[in-house]
């Protein structure tokens, strides 16, 4: 089973519609994060406003967020490997991820 | 109308929790703490909280007080605390950030302030706070009674509605995050927001006294709360009339208007006043302020009427009529005019004032209020030529958000998907951004017109300007999103002196002034300045012969005195009117009305 850890910057909500604006792109993330958890991926997702103690308990993120700082977030783990800093997966490669994943064969890294 | 009830009947017997809530300015906080006093006199532990984000306990009291119980001075067994929701989302964010210091870097600490300092935030904080009194069991063991007096109406509808809404929300969420945070760690939360709910709705447990004063749109305020309070469950509900007055004077013609004035008003609610358990108490000569007055507040007629009054030498300071202050604000030919305050000092009235009067003479005007009931604003609507009437109703505009992002978001979203953000839509905190837009969007409205936007009591503009700061500080930092123009540029317009004149409207009395005077302080700290004060109903020169109101008129002094040399760079000043002033015409002649000889400010001013 693949696992997909997505850090997120600090959000008040996953969709963002809670905040002064909407984010189209948030919405679509949290979409697509459920299809592939309808496909039996693991996902974990951590937000620095809530949770930020995943941020700190996770070494890599943790020295992240103290050479490239917050607004650099989000990080996206496939497996254990950091494969996308600075953004979330855009349309291409949220389609790519969710046809690996309803193939068999293993997510590619992408960066 | 049937018999009134004795005012002891309230609290024999006594439940354990109390709600006082009512329009602003009915006397709300004194009645709760004379209900305080009274249950604590009799041998109980009694807590008394104020959930305002503008709280006068302190002021009624004379006791300064925090955010945990403290003991009020010369009242043995009474404690009183506020609900400061700026203060209580303070904590909340402390609660999450404090444990990172030195763990996450300053930036990351600094990031999430931000993100944990919006509407929401704040909203959920206080909320939080508030339902730990009543649904969390080992809160409040050792109090006997808790008395709650609330923010004026609208805000406390949302208060009280908020537990079953919350409860309800996190029963049928999936996605296992929420504004709240992760839901796994939500199951105590989530026990106390439905204790909280089922104990409002029990009736020997919780009694709510809905408070009023003999004046139409305070009685249809309260009519309007009870109906929806009585749709949540909340049944055990009370009605206090509070300052029915009475006059000796057969011959004055303002003590003769005032007392027909309340009469006709509780003649047109009589149905709802049957509805309920009703009491009334008697108007005061001043208002009361300290333990010693409150004492004597529950305990029926005062005999002011047989002591003589002489009045004391007083100099009136320089006052401007309503239309001159008008004047000044016309040539701008657009911009936005906002009247602020407490809850009952006549916002809408004066705004509505405005409005007519900036209207017939030729300008393009939009009224907007967040008034609920909207009442006087309905009754301009087509009336006059320019003018146009609009309103920020918290559940259309919560509609109206959530119908444009499904349309523009959903757009090729699968079932699940579309479920997912209908489902965040549907969190409570929806609302709070819904109505900050809207409020936005209103504001912008005045580039290219008049806008007299009429806001809601003073609590509420405080949680809206710590919105708006808090989003803008948001906004500077991340380009992720598409912003609207209108939140873009609020705060910067809400700053600009040329485009938006805030008018502080008050009472001559001590609690509205102070309340000004603090929000004054507040709208400078956001880098705001009020352009002018308002002191609206005043008794001045009215030459009433009822001893009662003579009293009162001479308690005015010092009030006026106080913002016009303390407060205020320039003040008009409106009369009491023996009729409310309802449709263009009575509107028109108040702002005209002439201040009383010898008081007005040198023209040039």
């Amino acid at each position: 089973m693949h696992h997909i850890q997505l850090y997120d910057p600090p959000l008040c909500c996953s969709t963002g519609v809670c905040g002064p604006s909407v984010d189209p792109q948030l919405i679509r993330v949290s979409s697509w994060l459920n299809q592939l958890k309808n496909h039996g991926v693991r996902v974990e997702r951590f937000n620095l406003a809530q949770q930020p103690e995943a941020f700190a308990d996770n070494a890599e993120v943790k020295a992240f967020l103290v050479s490239e700082g917050p607004d650099h977030l989000p990080l996206v783990f496939v497996d254990g490997r950091l494969v996308l800093k600075g953004s979330y997966p855009d349309a291409l490669q949220r389609t790519r991820w969710l046809d690996e994943v309803r193939g068999t064969s293993p997510i590619p890294g992408i960066g | 109308m049937k018999p009134f009830l004795p005012i002891a009947n309230l609290f024999t017997p006594a439940t354990r929790y109390f709600f006082f809530t009512g329009k602003g300015g009915v006397g709300k906080t004194s009645i709760a703490c004379a209900t305080a006093l009274e249950l604590a006199r009799s041998g109980k532990h009694v807590l008394l909280v104020s959930t305002d984000p503008a709280s006068n306990l302190d002021e009624v009291l004379e006791t300064p007080l925090g955010s945990i119980p403290s003991p009020v001075a010369g009242a043995p067994r009474l404690s009183a605390m506020n609900i400061n929701p700026v203060d209580a989302a303070a904590r909340y964010r402390e609660r999450l950030i404090g444990p990172m210091r030195g763990v996450l870097p300053e930036a990351a600490l600094r990031s999430m302030e931000e993100q944990l300092s919006g509407a929401c935030t704040v909203e959920i904080a206080a909320f939080d706070e508030f339902s730990g009194l009543i649904g969390d069991a080992s809160a409040g063991a050792d109090y006997d009674h808790i008395l709650f007096d609330t923010a004026p109406t609208g805000h406390t509808l949302r208060l009280m509605s908020l537990a079953k809404a919350w409860d309800q929300y996190l029963d049928s969420n999936t996605s296992g995050t929420s504004c709240l945070g992760p839901l796994a760690g939500l199951e105590k939360q989530r026990a106390i927001y439905e204790s909280t709910s089922r104990k409002l709705a029990e009736a020997s447990v919780t009694t709510l006294v809905l408070v009023s004063r003999p004046q139409g749109a305070a009685l249809r305020e309260a009519a309007r709360t009870s109906a929806e309070l009585r749709s949540l469950g909340i049944s055990n509900q009370r009605l206090i009339l509070n300052g029915v007055f009475e006059t000796s004077c057969p011959t004055d013609v303002i003590a003769q208007a005032m007392e027909r004035r309340g009469r006709r008003a509780m003649d047109q609610s009589a149905d709802f006043i049957d509805s309920l358990p009703t009491s009334i108490l008697p108007l005061r000569p001043v208002n009361i302020l300290g333990i010693e007055g409150l004492r004597i507040l529950l305990q029926g007629e005062s005999d002011v009427r047989a002591i003589p009054f002489t009045p004391a030498k007083w100099t009136a300071p320089r006052l401007e009529s309503l239309d001159h202050l008008i004047g000044t604000l016309e040539p701008q030919g657009h911009g936005v005019i906002m009247t602020m305050g407490k809850g009952g000092v006549g916002k809408t009235t004066v705004a509505a004032a405005i409005a007519v009067t900036l209207a017939r003479r030729g300008h393009r005007v939009l009224l907007t209020t967040t008034d609920p009931a909207a009442h006087l604003a309905q009754t301009l609507d087509g009336q006059v030529e320019g003018l146009s009437i609009a309103r920020i109703d918290p559940q259309a505009e919560t509609a109206a958000y959530t119908a444009e992002i499904l349309r523009d978001q959903a757009e090729g979203m699968d079932a699940e998907s579309r479920a997912l953000l209908e489902e965040d839509l549907r969190s409570p905190c929806t609302e709070e951004i819904a109505v900050f837009r809207a409020f936005a969007r209103e504001v912008a409205r005045g580039t290219d017109r008049f806008v007299v936007l009429d806001t809601a009591p003073t609590g509420h503009t405080l949680l809206l300007l710590d919105a708006s700061e808090a989003y803008h500080r948001e906004l500077q930092r991340q380009a992720r999103s598409v912003h609207p123009e209108s939140v873009v540029h609020l705060l910067e317009r809400l700053r600009d002196p040329q485009f938006t004149r805030i008018l502080l409207i008050t009472l001559p009395e001590a609690t509205p002034v102070h309340e000004a005077a603090a929000l004054q302080e507040d709208l400078r700290r956001a880098r705001i300045e009020p352009f002018a004060w308002v002191i609206n109903q005043s008794l001045l020169r009215s030459g009433s012969c009822d001893p009662l109101l003579q009293r009162r008129e001479e308690a005015e002094h010092r009030y006026l005195s106080e913002v016009v040399e303390r407060h205020a760079t320039r003040t008009a000043w409106l009369p009491w009117q023996p009729e409310e002033p309802v449709g263009p015409e009575p509107l028109l002649k108040l702002a005209r009305h002439p201040i009383p000889g010898a008081l007005e400010a040198a023209a040039s001013s």
